[in-house]
């Protein structure tokens, strides 16, 4: 019988996934970006070559809620839970204030996939607030 | 919740590791646990409990049966 570490197999699931979802992102972000540059893309073809990037970071959403769903210890799963909680937070404040701020003309407009940025640096501090709090990280 | 597995734990000489193989958990959750920082669910609460032969009110102390704050 072996024990249980914080790196489950659920999280060793987990991190592949991502992986391989990044790097089908990857596969569907540079022949966009270049199509589009050059103008190669056009029509319906433009939304669906448009769209094909965003589709491995939905699904890392999913592998993300597929993980919470496999992780068999639950103090593990609770430290990921207020991890994403504190990323959902941090990425929906930071929206909200530039969003206001873009409406009185003070800052510049960005794009709108700046959120999933925003919503993974909010990750990165549920985790550093979990080892604070409670000395594990968790991921 | 304060509890009493870290001396149910040490009377069997039962390291942290020993005892999150048992439970089939991590080490960090038992030490969660122990240190009060974590609440066990009611099915790890009663692994637990079934685990050293006990009632749960045995290792976990109720937080309103033991606060000291007056009513």
């Amino acid at each position: 019988m072996t024990v249980r570490t914080l790196r489950s197999a659920a999280w060793k699931r987990y991190n592949w996934r991502v992986i391989l979802f990044s790097l089908l992102y990857c596969a569907f972000l540079l022949p966009a970006v270049y199509g589009f540059k050059h103008h190669l893309i056009v029509g319906a073809a433009a939304w669906i070559v448009a769209v094909l990037p965003a589709i491995p970071i939905i699904g890392i959403f999913a592998v993300m809620g597929r993980y919470l769903v496999e992780e068999q210890d639950e103090y593990v799963r609770m430290l990921m839970v207020r991890r994403m909680l504190w990323a959902m937070g941090f990425a929906l404040s930071g929206a909200t204030i530039w969003g206001f701020l873009d409406n009185f003309g003070l800052v510049g407009h960005v794009d709108g996939y700046w959120i999933v940025i925003l919503w993974y640096f909010g990750l990165a501090i549920g985790g550093f607030v979990n080892r604070r709090t409670l000395g594990d990280g968790g991921g | 919740m304060e509890n009493r597995l870290r001396v149910l734990r040490a009377e069997r000489h039962w390291s942290q590791q020993d005892l999150a193989r048992r439970l089939d958990v991590s080490r960090q959750s038992v030490n969660a646990i122990e240190t009060g920082k974590y609440d066990p669910s009611l099915p790890l609460a009663f692994r637990i409990a079934e685990l050293f032969g006990l009632g749960i009110e045995e290792i976990f102390l109720s937080p309103s049966r033991h606060s000291s704050k007056a009513i």
